[in-house]
């Protein structure tokens, strides 16, 4: 076995099972590991009982059981300024955002990375489920083993120059055999749950959540042909595709959410899962990143919109430095403006950017967003 | 890298005397000090000893020592003993922005339940000033509470000018003198105090065990109720292992507080001699008047974060005041007492202290460790 005892790893340790796993096996390998709590959210309520303390106690024990150093640092107001406020900004305009996307870009793998490498590591390491693979000195991120977790979709705003200071030593590990590890070896969080839903938010009632940082404006709900089908609690709470919680009763099939006029305020909803104003076949997406270069000319890969769907075939069309096209194959549903959208080569990871506008036979679906 | 450590304000090794006293007493008596036998009368024997010392160390009577858990226990219960006791002379407390939190949260306790409470500023070397406490005295004063010396900065508070201003006032005067006892000579007559604080295990004897001094006379209140122990301000069968140890940390200290005072007045001019030559660019917070134990420094462009974790890393265990808990970081409220809420001082400021761990060439090892890492983060 090389001798990693030179190469300091700092884990990102969360206080769940995945990092304290993460941990466990750089330890086994022989490497320096330091374990490193962020604090990115301040969540003390009226007793001061705060999740982030109960967590760090966890990371606590297990770099106890590890014997490894431990600190906690706080990132809130990163957190604050480039995450918080894209997500409060993004619901203002109507969008569905991905603060998990943003999170792992300026934060985990910016911030964070930066505070490692001061404190002498050569890499940092986190529990997600992605591989990295070195090609010529390039770095390249491949999709976790485990089909069911895998989370290249909310790494797709990485690079190759991240990457190269980057390890996933759970890539290639299915779920129930992390797990399984973390109960062989007695790890302090091995029967820990797995944290749902958006870190800040947690467990707590999601529009109870949002209505505090933003006003809550309710208004009509409208068919696409202008038909009054009551009232809305504000269109922030709605995303493309919703069923739930729309409240319209009678006969026929179940209502959905296909679409928001911001200026009117107004939600359009239609019936049937499989109606036609869900769907579209091509978008506009900025932000854009290649993890390795961008393609100079029009691209046939797959794409994923959505965390845990199946990937789709597409052709990615290179608009400016900021902005592609994305023509599909076949007729998507569902597709919301503020999601990422990712694109793979077979098991590669090749980036990803934010759907900004969506197209129905060359037509701007103006009433998506 | 063996680790050096330079953060004996926080805890202190023991001494090995002290282990010795300590595990003796522990193979050999066993008994409650209550009990009316052969065994009781054993502990009940080292008790009183330890007692003696500890009431001759302060220059008190026998009778004024309470035995507590530590200076935390000892604070809360000289601040909120004397505060139920005394409400109907008078509803105003005095102490300072630069207590310890065993005070100042006991202090806020007493005002949510509705005294009336001043918080004194310092000056920019960390110092009360005597007469802002004359300023702050009303008829309704009836608690004035001032550290003798900071744990943070190690700077030394005004007390025996404050106890002469208090003689002829109603106010009853505490100090928490944890830091000070052991290394500054203190008597309670001389400092006009009514209550003292100390703790054991800062001065190299056990954890768990403290006092505080009460005098007599003093209307204090019990904060919890049991047994008669203690003269049933503290009831509570008596941690008699501790209290030997901790005797014989109080002789100790004692016996070589001038030898003590030379050495390590002689390591914190090293440790700045052997910063300054390596080049860094730092400044002391508190620099006159101040205990030889403590120094407390400022490194401009750099945060305390990053510096105690990277201290931590390459073998220097020291602390800040700020509190750092999962990751939240506030500025010290020392530091910002002393330089203004906003000063990057109270963010970038390290407490370094020496005491029995340390030998010369640790302080010299430690100095050009710390002066790397200072190097490192500032660019």
């Amino acid at each position: 076995m090389t001798d990693n005892s030179n190469t300091r790893v700092v884990v990102g340790m969360s206080g769940g099972v995945d990092s304290s796993v993460t941990a466990l096996l750089l330890k086994q390998q022989g490497y320096d590991v330091v374990g490193i709590f962020m604090k990115n959210w301040d969540d003390t309520d009226e007793f001061g009982v705060c999740t982030a303390t109960e967590d760090f106690d966890d990371v606590v024990r297990v770099c106890n059981q590890l014997d490894i150093p431990y600190y906690a640092v706080n990132f809130e107001k990163q957190y604050w300024d480039k995450v918080f406020t894209y997500f409060l900004d993004e619901y203002k305009a109507g969008r569905t955002p991905n603060p998990d996307v943003m999170c792992n870009k300026e934060i985990k793998f910016k911030a964070f990375l930066e505070h490692a490498l001061s404190l002498g590591a050569d890499y940092v390491a986190t529990g997600h489920y992605a591989q990295v693979r070195e090609v010529d000195g390039r770095y390249e991120m491949l999709r976790g083993v485990d089909d069911n977790k895998d989370q290249t979709y909310f790494l797709n705003q990485l690079t190759s120059d991240v990457l190269a200071k980057v390890m996933f030593p759970l890539g290639h590990l299915p779920k129930k055999e992390v797990r399984r590890i973390a109960n062989e070896h007695g790890l302090a969080t091995a029967t820990k749950k797995d944290s749902t839903g958006i870190c800040f938010i947690g467990e707590r009632n999601f529009k109870e959540f949002l209505s505090e940082y933003l006003p809550a404006q309710p208004g009509k709900m409208k068919t696409m042909t202008g038909e009054d089908k009551g009232q809305h609690e504000g269109l922030m709470y709605y995303t493309i595709g919703q069923r739930q919680g729309l409240g319209i009763g009678g006969p026929g099939d179940p209502w959905f959410v296909v679409g928001k006029d911001l200026e009117k305020n107004v939600l359009f909803v239609e019936q049937g899962y499989a109606n036609d104003y869900l769907y579209s076949d091509g978008l506009i997406a900025t932000d854009v990143n290649w993890i390795n270069g961008a393609p100079t000319e029009a691209m046939v890969c797959t794409a994923k919109f959505r965390y845990r769907q199946k990937d789709s075939k597409v052709t990615v069309v290179p608009i400016d430095d900021n902005r592609v096209e994305v023509i599909f194959d076949e007729r998507e549903r569902a597709i919301t403006p503020g999601q990422a959208v990712v694109f793979y080569d077979e098991e590669v990871c090749l980036g990803g950017a934010t759907i900004d506008e969506i197209f129905k036979d060359k037509e701007k679906l103006n009433y998506v967003g | 890298m063996e680790p050096i450590y330079l953060d004996h304000a926080a805890t202190t090794p023991m001494h090995p005397d002290v282990i010795k006293e300590m595990n003796h007493t522990m193979e050999t008596t066993f008994g409650n000090p209550s009990s009316v036998h052969y065994f009781g009368r054993k502990a009940r024997k080292y008790l009183d000893e330890a007692r003696r010392v500890a009431s001759n160390s302060i220059g008190a009577n026998e009778k004024d020592i309470i035995f507590t858990s530590g200076g935390t226990e000892a604070d809360n219960m000289a601040l909120l003993g004397t505060a139920l006791a005394n409400k109907q002379k008078g509803n105003h407390i005095i102490t300072t922005e630069i207590e310890h939190h065993a005070t100042l949260h006991a202090i806020q306790y007493l005002e949510h339940q509705g005294f009336e409470v001043t918080y004194l500023p310092v000056n920019e070397m960390g110092q009360v000033i005597v007469e802002d406490v004359e300023k702050a005295l009303t008829d309704e004063t009836i608690l004035v509470s001032i550290m003798m010396v900071n744990n943070e900065t190690g700077a030394i508070q005004p007390i025996e000018q404050i106890g002469k201003l208090l003689q002829e006032h109603q106010a009853y005067f505490h100090t928490d003198a944890v830091q000070a006892y052991g290394l500054l000579s203190i008597n309670v007559q001389q400092l006009g105090v009514d209550l003292l604080t100390t703790s054991s295990h800062k001065i190299n004897g056990p954890k768990g065990i403290g006092f505080l001094y009460v005098k007599q006379g003093v209307h204090f209140e019990a904060l919890h109720h049991g047994g008669e122990q203690e003269r049933k301000r503290r009831p509570g069968t008596e941690n008699i292992p501790a209290i030997v140890g901790f005797q014989k940390a109080i002789e100790l200290a004692g016996a070589e507080r001038n030898e003590r005072t030379e050495t390590y007045n002689y390591y914190k001019q090293l440790f700045v001699d052997s910063l300054q030559e390596a080049g860094i660019k730092f400044s002391v917070n508190s620099s006159k008047e101040v205990i030889p134990t403590i120094i407390n420094i400022s490194f401009p462009g750099t945060n305390v974060e990053a510096l105690l974790m990277n201290f931590d890393l390459d073998g220097i265990a020291a602390s800040s005041g700020s509190a750092c808990t999962a990751g939240s970081v506030e500025a010290s409220h020392v530091l910002s007492a002393m330089f203004g809420k906003g000063s990057e001082r109270t963010l970038n400021s390290i407490r370094f202290s020496f005491g029995i761990a340390n030998n010369e060439q640790q302080i010299k090892t430690a100095a050009n460790r710390i002066a790397k890492v200072v190097n490192r983060l500032r660019k």
